[in-house]
């Protein structure tokens, strides 16, 4: 097991090499003059832009400012955005603020998707079946923007349920709809995965054997028949999270949070290439990550899997 | 919530006198069929047994005879739909199984009637260790503490002779081999000291050498235990050490029921001469093998008269057109065939 953490983990480092060089060399590839309307409606000075291409080693090849630039974030400098703010502060801001509503949408994910999930694989073709079945499909094929806005719009302004956007403190009740509208296409992916794993599991022969051995059935469902079905929903959740978060930009937009997607957002229409770079490396972290623990829970789930 | 993964039809329509008779487990003229899009198949039909406490029946028959999905219905694990009963009673103790309620029901199962499944790898949860599943029992029905249940699950394991069973409680099913595994599940299937142990062809996924210690075990827990024991099985090599009785099934009917002896001695129904005649032989050499010919009738569609007109070398045109009730043939054995005392008789 121990061998087995550290083989993953090195796995790991030419992968975050591989995405981040990849990431850096597109952002910083993008056409354009970065300097150009920087400063107002006059070109900049040619001191200025000297010292920015310094600044940003704009004057070296690819390769070399990807060095530099790997080289500083290892001992935690994220560098500055054109404005001479720090990188490293953008990103401690708003990181909390979409880790939190990542978190709120998985839960809801797992609660709404997995419930309705074990209902439905129980009784197949039942009302409720129906029901969720048909729901799932409007949530998977609404883009995230209508969901949002039409719950905004509804919840918010029309019936005064919630207020339509989020408050700077970020709390946890003011996140439930917008968590909900995140995550609410991967609901609906949960829920059909966990129906078609129960349902698929709960005619198996172990189950039938936990029924022989005359257990409850609220235990021969709980814990024999769920464990086995939890395998390929705790797959879908784990990879979830780092989605989540990449995903944000539209939720964060409609309901104002002032998250990374925001941050995101506004650093690539003002060509702050350093700001978009230092948050997506972030990410790429917390998705290999996230995977890493998927992966390991695996065994926790399937005592099958062996790690040698 | 109980009614999701079995839900237990009630017996009606026809069949079942229903009353007491002393015996430990009855079936009585059970009727089963599945309810398919391609139609209704009668899996069972007028099936009637007895197992009393410290004898052994086996229940023998082709694959599709209906001899597990009988067990199920005595278990209560048919799976509904597709499986309905649709007559009959199934009584423990003189009580007819069908109209209990579904607590009832499931307080005999593992206590009452337990039963060991062919195929142990499946039948065991894979995610859960051989230990844990031992000791759930104990745990679940008895209320007993973790400590005491493992230590009860040990001994259980130590029972069915699983070598350093303490050090094997934390091992999972597929870090056992198949005979270990299906000693495991006699354990599991023991923990509750039922009175009925219902054996599903439990040595048919084994190795032949494996097959006989696993025989032999059962053979001795159910003496020592006093059990009533239905073992299922397609293989009369099984049967013969075995069993006391032997109710041969055929199309979802018993055709023959006797003493072991008498069976082998002397089929009474054309059918049991069949399978005893297929059996190969090893003072024959060269000689051809001898097999029934032609397939078992689909169920879907069982032809008019005996259903195993068809394929019998002694049918005759009485076969065509009457089932052949189940009885008695001389002393003590039962036959469904037109001309049982005919070959009973003859020398």
């Amino acid at each position: 097991m121990g061998r087995y953490l550290l083989r993953r983990l090195l796995q790991l480092v030419p992968v975050f090499i591989g995405t981040t060089f990849l990431i850096y060399w597109l952002v910083w590839a993008v056409p354009g003059d970065p300097f150009a309307g920087k400063c107002g409606e006059r070109r900049c000075p040619d001191q200025y832009i000297a010292f920015m291409t310094e600044k940003y080693h704009l004057d070296q090849n690819v390769f070399v400012q990807y060095f530099t630039y790997m080289k500083n974030l290892l001992q935690g400098d994220f560098g500055q955005t054109f404005s001479q703010r720090e990188i490293s502060d953008i990103i401690l801001t708003s990181y909390p603020n979409t880790l939190k509503l990542a978190v709120v949408a998985l839960a809801i994910e797992a609660v709404i998707g997995l419930g309705a999930g074990v209902l439905t694989g129980l009784r197949r073709n039942g009302f409720l079946d129906n029901l969720v079945l048909v729901s799932t499909l409007f949530l998977i094929a609404l883009p995230v923007f209508v969901v949002g806005f039409v719950l905004q719009w509804l919840l918010g302004v029309q019936w005064g349920i919630i207020k339509p956007t989020v408050s700077s403190e970020m709390r946890w009740s003011e996140l439930i709809v917008p968590g909900f509208v995140l995550g609410s296409a991967s609901v609906a992916y949960i829920a059909r995965v966990a129906r078609t794993s129960i349902a698929e599991n709960r005619r198996a022969d172990y189950v039938r054997t936990a029924i022989a051995k005359g257990l409850p059935m609220r235990r021969v469902v709980g814990v024999h028949l769920l464990r086995n079905s939890l395998i390929p929903v705790v797959t879908l959740l784990g990879t979830d999270l780092g989605a989540l978060m990449g995903g944000a930009i539209v939720t964060e937009g409609i309901f104002s949070i002032n998250g990374i997607g925001r941050q995101v957002f506004r650093a690539i229409i003002t060509k702050e290439s350093a700001t978009v770079v230092g948050i997506v490396v972030v990410l790429v972290l917390v998705y290999l990550l996230m995977n890493l623990l998927v992966d390991l829970l695996y065994a926790a789930l399937d005592p099958r899997i062996r790690y040698e | 919530m109980s009614d999701i993964l079995v839900s237990e039809q009630s017996a009606s329509g026809p069949g079942g006198s229903g009353r007491p008779s002393g015996r430990l487990l009855e079936v009585d003229d059970l009727r089963v069929e599945f309810r398919t899009r391609d139609g209704v198949a009668k899996v069972i039909n007028g099936v009637t047994y007895h197992v009393d406490a410290g004898e052994t029946l086996a229940v023998l028959g082709e694959s599709g005879s209906g001899k597990s999905v009988t067990a199920q219905t005595i278990m209560g694990i048919l799976d509904t739909p597709p499986g309905f009963v649709t007559g009959g009673q199934v009584r423990f103790h003189g009580k007819d199984m069908l109209r209990m309620s579904d607590e009832e029901r499931r307080r005999i199962r593992g206590e009452g009637i337990a039963m060991i499944f062919q195929d142990a790898l499946s039948a065991l949860n894979p995610v859960f260790t051989v230990g844990f599943q031992i000791a759930e029992q104990f745990r679940v029905r008895r209320g007993m503490g973790r400590a005491e249940a493992k230590k009860r699950a040990i001994d259980m394991l130590d029972q069915v002779k699983i070598p350093n069973a303490k050090g094997r409680f934390n091992n999972y099913p597929h870090q056992f081999s198949g005979g270990m595994r299906q000693r495991a599940m006699i354990a599991m299937s023991l923990a509750l000291d039922p009175e009925v142990l219902i054996a599903d062809e439990p040595t048919t996924a084994l190795d032949v050498t494996v097959q006989a210690q696993i025989m032999d075990l059962l053979a001795e827990l159910q003496r020592e235990r006093q059990m009533g024991m239905i073992l299922i099985t397609h293989d009369l090599g099984v049967v013969a050490d075995v069993a006391d009785r032997i109710a041969v099934m055929y199309a979802g009917r018993i055709v023959e029921e006797a003493d072991v002896y008498d069976l082998y001695a002397k089929p009474a129904h054309p059918y049991t001469m069949g399978l005893i005649e297929s059996i190969p032989r090893l003072d024959e050499k060269g000689q051809q093998l001898r097999t029934i010919k032609g397939l078992p009738p689909n169920l879907m569609n069982i032809p008019p008269g005996c259903p195993f007109n068809p394929r019998c070398p002694m049918a005759q045109p009485v076969c065509r057109e009457t089932i052949p009730p189940l009885l008695q043939v001389g002393n003590a054995r039962a036959s469904a065939c037109h001309f049982a005392e005919e070959l009973v008789n003859r020398v």
